[in-house]
């Protein structure tokens, strides 16, 4: 596992200065959150470079009511800062739009880390500004209760008629308040709220929970235990790549592909509940191991999804040369891979644009380190691009799975979880979710949560939604969206 | 041509419940369970209190240490079961709906069955021009996301709601149930009223999931709710995390009034 150093700088102006030096040199931007603190506010930024994981942070004062932004320096710090203004109530000067995104209240900021639980707030009256203007231009709101069995968020379309210039994004709708509910809780209870921030990728947030506890801890997490963690990862994101196949052939209006596709997943999801009760994999990772082997022996499990495989297999190749389909995905939504590098866009969004980052290669955690992956990658940046990785991840899926099956069945030593109770610490944990990078930090004082930070890959990447619009029009957007697969859970939480 | 082709290649997928049983329904695990209720526990060495048991605080103890378990704050992590399986198991099936949030309570608090009677009768008398042709709406009122995808699942061909003379509609003017899932995020407290009120009558609004029915983790919260209770008039209770498919049609028809008969206790 990569070792992360951490930095305390002088300055947030410093801290600027040491974020950008970091990403003009290669590295990518992964994370900026803010927690209370005696002094004031105390600024974290995740950085992740060749060597791994990078934590740099500097402390803004108390009674400052205001920074210089670091948004016009660093593009992909424009959620992360408007994020920091909804919960601590502090100005980010110079940024180019400081309004409300997850939390659309007036005062009272919730103060994530001060332990003291805010009440509730008035909505706040500011509402974003309509951004291009001329004759016949108009906004088609578009949520956040939308046609369709959906997650809420609102899209704002600004359209003369067909061109889609400009879309704006509102995401605070289902704001849980999350990063605050885990202050205060056991370090064995937060794993179910990790599971619960963003439930699609259930195993992943699990994972990347449970890292960051056992980075604290030193704990070394079992075989058999590490093997049943890519088991059920893995079986996640075929469940997820599934998922954004159903959305795009229900787009295309492919009726048999739509059916198909989505009975495949079901029986993705039915393997998942045999394999340990739940459909979503809940209950599986816990602090130090697993709570117990998959309940179908190796030998069955290899038969099932050889079975799997072999029928959606042919389905996938028949998709895969459906010219009609195929058309409305190819140059649509494109995402330039330079504009995805410094974006440092994650997941299959940033590896359909050229990249190829992969957490579980580069930075392996549990049993990936030890097993053969392959990172899909694609150079064309559009719809196209993001479904041909999905497709190549979902065969590397399978032969994951194959291997870790193949293990389990060698495994001799039976122990599945090794004690993992640090009560004082901070560590931060990572796991490559369908979705991209999970990156979770955690703070314990006395054995309880103090400060949970639970940056999705949906928060970092839904935020390029805005830019792909490049000549698309109204009709190609249920592809955009469906090509980004994201989840709205994990970006509000 | 290719897909006609391969849309016959499996045959029928699709389940025959609830005219007929289905396997994996009655395998599917619902909300925590009290095993013998009404008897107080025998007293462990040792043991913290029963009520520490639960994350969710769903496990409630009386004077005389009777247990009581909450299944509409059932999160289904299990710890229960795994620490006294002689006290608590799981409830399978997809019956865990319920018409009152008293009933979701193991074993139930005082409520008459004449009053339960009395609430079955007036949703069945106000959803009798329903019965045959039902159009549901769905609004996310801060879910986790996993919801979504099991309400989603009933359009797969396994399950196949059409079959039922169920669909679902985009206006909530054409709405005749409404299936809301969520804390009750406070973002959301006014577009899930607008929809509420935008749907004619008769309409039943099922709360979708723990968190839906209870506040489940997030709970009550300067963000959220605590439940979607305090927000629309709630008919039909489903707990889970998130709740099974078949737990979601189970709910459906009992607020139609056509639940199947003999799944589990008369709720």
């Amino acid at each position: 596992m990569a070792t992360g150093t951490d930095t305390i700088v002088g300055s947030v102006p410093a801290l600027w200065d040491e974020v950008t030096r970091r990403v003009a040199a290669g590295c990518r931007f992964a994370d900026l959150f803010g927690t209370a603190h005696p002094g004031g506010v105390l600024l974290t930024a995740h950085l992740v470079g060749p060597a791994g994981l990078e934590t740099w942070q500097a402390l803004l004062p108390s009674g400052a009511a205001s920074y210089p932004a670091l948004t016009p320096r660093l593009g992909a710090a424009f959620w992360y800062e408007r994020e920091i203004r909804d919960m601590f109530g502090v100005v980010p000067e110079g940024h180019p739009r400081p309004q409300p995104l997850i939390l659309a209240t007036a005062g009272n900021p919730p103060r994530p880390g001060s332990g003291s639980q805010p009440g509730a707030a008035e909505r706040s009256p500011e509402v974003l500004p309509s951004h291009v203007a001329g004759p016949g231009l108009f906004t088609i709101p578009h949520g956040p209760v939308r046609s369709g069995v959906v997650e809420s968020i609102e899209y704002l379309v600004e359209t003369p008629g067909e061109d889609i210039p400009h879309l704006n994004m509102r995401v605070f709708y289902k704001h849980r308040g999350l990063e605050k509910r885990f202050e205060g809780m056991t370090s064995s209870d937060g794993v179910l709220l990790a599971e619960r921030t963003e439930g699609i990728a259930t195993v992943a947030h699990a994972l990347a929970y449970c890292h960051a506890l056992e980075r604290m801890a030193g704990a070394e997490v079992p075989w058999a235990a590490s093997l049943t963690r890519v088991v059920h990862a893995e079986l996640e994101r075929l469940a997820c790549h599934l998922d954004v196949i159903v959305r795009l052939a229900d787009g295309a209006g492919l009726a048999v592909a739509t059916a198909r596709f989505g009975w495949h997943k079901e029986q993705v999801l039915r393997l998942v509940s045999q394999l340990c009760g739940s459909r979503f994999g809940r209950g599986v990772v816990i602090p130090g191991g697993v709570q117990g082997l998959p309940r179908v022996a190796p030998a069955e499990l290899l038969t099932i999804l050889t079975g799997l495989d072999r029928k959606l297999g042919p389905d996938l190749r028949v998709l895969m040369g459906t010219a009609s389909f195929l058309d409305r995905l190819r140059r649509t939504g494109p995402l330039p891979p330079p504009r995805a590098r410094e974006h440092g866009a994650l997941g299959p969004i940033g590896r359909g644009s050229g990249g190829t980052d992969d957490g579980r290669a580069a930075r392996p955690c549990d049993a990936y380190g030890s097993l053969s992956v392959r990172v899909a990658s694609r150079p064309a940046g559009d719809a196209m691009a993001r479904l041909e990785v999905r497709v190549e991840e979902i065969a590397q899926s399978f032969h994951l799975l194959r291997q870790a099956a193949d293990e389990l069945a060698e495994v001799t030593d039976g122990t599945l979880r090794v004690p993992c109770e640090p009560a004082e610490g901070r560590a931060v944990g990572w796991a490559e979710a369908p979705q991209g990078e999970v990156l979770y930090d955690v703070s314990l004082s006395g054995g309880r949560i103090t400060r949970c930070r639970a940056r999705s890959a949906s928060f970092h990447n839904l935020v390029l939604m805005h830019e792909v619009f490049a000549g698309d029009i109204l009709t190609d957007f249920p592809f955009i969206e469906a090509s980004f697969g994201l989840s709205p859970a994990g970006v509000a939480r | 041509m290719m897909w006609a082709l391969r849309g016959l290649r499996n045959g029928v997928l699709t389940t025959r419940w609830p005219a007929r049983p289905d396997d994996y329904a009655a395998s599917t695990r619902g909300p925590a369970t009290v095993l013998a209720p009404g008897r107080p526990p025998p007293s462990q060495n040792g043991q913290a209190s029963l009520a520490g048991l639960c994350p969710a605080g769903a496990i409630s103890q009386d004077s005389q240490g009777a247990v009581a378990l909450d299944q509409g704050r059932c999160i289904q992590c299990g710890r229960c079961v795994a620490a006294r399986p002689d006290l608590f198991g799981w409830q399978h099936g997809p019956g865990s709906a319920a018409l009152s949030r008293t009933s979701l309570v193991v074993p139930p608090v005082a409520e008459t069955p004449e009053r339960l009677a009395e609430v079955r009768g007036d949703l069945r008398a106000r959803t009798r021009a329903l019965r045959r042709s039902v159009h549901l709406r769905h609004v996310d009122a801060g879910s986790d996301g996993t919801e979504e995808w099991e309400i989603l699942a009933l359009l797969n061909p396994v399950y196949d709601i059409h079959r039922l003379g169920m669909f679902f509609t985009a206006s909530p003017r054409h709405a005749d149930v409404l299936l809301v899932t969520g804390a009750g995020a406070r973002g959301m407290t006014e577009p899930l009223r607008t929809t509420y009120d935008g749907m004619p009558h008769p309409k039943v609004v099922i709360a979708v999931g723990t968190d839906a029915v209870g506040g489940g983790l997030p709970g009550s919260s300067y963000a959220a709710a605590g439940g979607v209770g305090g927000i629309v008039p709630v008919d039909v209770w489903l707990p889970g995390s998130p709740p099974s498919p078949f737990s979601i049609l189970y709910a459906v028809l009992l607020g139609l009034g056509r639940r199947p008969a003999k799944e589990g206790d008369p709720r």
